[in-house]
């Protein structure tokens, strides 16, 4: 009978499409505003990801996302050297600045500033250059996405000078950062020139990366600074959450991605639910008779399941496959969702959510092939 | 065919009552009806409108419970069976033509006389080669795998008539086969049954208006305000008198 409930679904051609349809564009929705949303909460905590070297961050207590920070003394660092299990601790430099482009344009531009001895702070990636021409005079590193906003339409290269603050500043480096979340353009320089490029007043210093001794934990080395100097110290993995708590709690971005998720669950179920309704009210007879004729129950069950289960894999498939379409296309020519991807975590989460909406569909509409009386057959 | 009043029963009803709806809007639909037809026969089911026939036939077809009597179907008691025993019952004994014929739009006519046979359990493909013989048979070769609206009321009816029979039933209830068709195809159609369904371990009960086939008729119950007023047991012999 399977066959025969299928064929009943594909010989109602535009009933069929209406639900595939309704399926494929609830997932196309829900995936791409879900993996969205979840490249956004990445990007709040870029910078901590790119940073490989360090393990421990340490901050001024008031600090609840990297994207917000509060200037140090410069003789925390030291400090913070002088914790015991700490292996080495470097200056962190993290601030905003407004770059003006070639169009005359101004854009928002996060500044990092490492190291200006070890460099340590960048990510390990380097599309043109190195680390070691960051030692160069007035060297920045940018990020393809920011080069492109600053010179939009030409090959990457190097060379290339920006004034920041007055002062020159010269390309060196293409580094593949991650986007960050407050800017598309990231640059990377030594903390001294940093701070000129900047000049943010008496006190630089933002944070202090270290690294935790060889068999002393992180989580022990943060408890020890915190004790020891008073200052904020997380390990990254706790800084990458804190920071993307803080998008959670403190922006509209869950409330505006959950309103359009939650839109499109409301309505993939009120299309699929009232078009499944409408094709099972018109077959409804055809369900009498089959009763009439001997077929039980839970063989009409089965049958709508399959319906169903022929809608919603088939829809499913399509709206996965149109996001997987999207993903791998639009964020190469758009730099503004560069880094943006299909998680799999989020194709399986709407592959049970488009399963939800195809059974509450089917489940309001089965109770009529259920509770149908065959002797309604009889009825002329 | 066969007016022996010997020959075995296959419907014996007694005492059947049923009615619809409750308190003020209650409506008795059988009172205390009884019923029966005969294997190797063809009994027809006759009265006006609202008398209680497809209530009736209802009752008998194992689709509509009764609140009082005894019904014996194929020496099957029906009141003793549950919901799900009546469906295997009806699948297993019972072959339905409907008078709107009930055909699956989006089968073919070999489609649509097969589901008996599926829903038995049956492979698709031995099903439909089951039905585009019995199809062939009833003078539908060349339209087995046309779609039902490609079909004319006639040719529709006789994939009902094949769907009812695919699964060689002993029971074929035929509700107002005729009522849909002219008189010329309600001919055709009723020779058509007599000639197929028509067998000595097969009884045929057929709800009619249509007097111009009651020529077909061994036996005729004519019913009245839900109980069978008068039976004809030798109608034809009578009209030929």
């Amino acid at each position: 009978m399977i066959r025969v409930a299928l064929r009943m679904l594909i010989g109602d051609p535009t009933k069929c499409l209406g639900l595939v349809i309704g399926v494929a564009f609830s997932t196309l929705l829900i995936c791409q505003q879900m993996s969205i949303f979840f490249g956004l909460l990445g990007r709040a905590s870029s910078v901590v990801n790119d940073v490989r070297e360090a393990n421990v961050w340490v901050m001024d207590p008031a600090v609840k996302t990297i994207d917000v920070s509060y200037p140090l003394r410069d003789t925390e660092l030291p400090r913070v050297r002088g914790v015991e299990g700490v292996e080495w601790a470097v200056p962190f430099y993290k601030a905003q600045v407004q770059v003006r482009t070639r169009q005359g344009t101004l854009e928002n531009a996060v500044i990092l500033g490492i190291d200006d001895a070890s460099l340590v702070g960048v990510p390990d990636e380097f599309v043109l250059g190195g680390i070691e021409d960051l030692a160069m005079p007035d060297a920045i590193a940018v990020n393809p996405a920011g080069f492109r906003l600053l010179f939009p339409g030409q090959e990457l290269d190097l060379g290339r000078t920006l004034e920041l603050n007055d002062r020159r500043a010269k390309i060196v480096a293409i580094v593949d950062a991650a986007p960050a979340f407050a800017a598309n353009l990231t640059i990377y320089t030594r903390y001294s020139l940093a701070t000129q490029y900047t000049n943010n007043g008496r006190n630089q210093l933002r944070f202090v990366l270290a690294k935790s001794r060889d068999g002393v934990a992180a989580e022990e080395v943060t408890r020890r600074i915190t004790e020891q100097t008073g200052l904020k110290a997380l390990t990254s993995a706790q800084f990458r959450w804190e920071s993307i708590h803080y998008i959670l709690a403190n922006t509209g971005i869950p409330i505006s991605f959950g309103t359009v998720v939650l839109l499109g669950a409301i309505i993939g179920v009120a299309v699929v639910g009232l078009t499944f309704h409408q094709f099972i009210t018109e077959n409804l007879r055809q369900y009498a008779a089959l009763k009439a004729i001997g077929v039980r129950n839970l063989r009409l069950l089965r049958m709508t399941l399959t319906h169903a289960g022929f809608v919603g894999v088939l829809g499913y498939g399509i709206g996965l496959g149109a996001a997987a379409l999207f993903f791998s296309t639009v964020p190469k020519k758009s730099d503004a969702l560069r880094g943006f991807y299909l998680l799999p975590e989020v194709a399986v989460g709407v592959g049970v959510l488009a399963a939800g909406i195809v059974t509450l569909s089917t489940l309001i509409s089965m109770r009529r092939v259920l509770s149908v009386d065959p002797a309604t057959v009889f009825r002329g | 065919m066969n007016t022996d009043t010997a020959t075995e029963l296959a419907v014996d009803c007694r005492g059947i009552e049923k009615s619809f709806g409750e308190g003020e809007t209650r409506v008795q639909v059988l009172r205390g009806t009884d019923f029966d037809a005969r294997l190797g026969q063809m009994t027809f089911l006759v009265g006006p409108s609202g008398c209680g026939k497809t209530t009736l036939i209802s009752v008998i077809g194992a689709i509509l419970s009764c609140e009082a009597g005894e019904v014996h179907v194929l020496g099957s008691d029906l009141r003793r069976m549950k919901k799900g025993a009546l469906a295997d019952f009806r699948l297993a004994n019972f072959g339905f033509i409907f008078q709107e014929y009930n055909l699956l739009p989006a089968l073919t006519a070999a489609e649509n006389a097969s589901i008996p046979l599926v829903a038995r359990g049956e492979s698709n493909r031995d099903a439909e080669r089951s039905a585009e013989e019995l199809l062939g048979k009833l003078g539908l070769e060349g339209h087995t795998a046309k779609m039902p609206a490609q079909l004319s009321g006639g040719q529709q009816q006789r994939v009902a008539i094949a769907r009812a029979l695919i699964h060689e039933p002993r029971l074929l209830i035929c509700d107002e086969p005729t009522a849909s068709l002219d008189a010329a195809s309600g001919h055709n159609v009723m020779e058509l049954l007599r000639d197929v369904a028509l067998a000595a371990e097969r009884a045929v009960l057929v709800v009619t208006h249509d007097h111009r086939i009651f020529e077909f008729a061994d036996r005729i119950h004519h019913m009245s305000d839900g109980v069978i007023e008068s039976t004809d047991e030798h109608p034809n012999e009578e009209q030929d008198g």
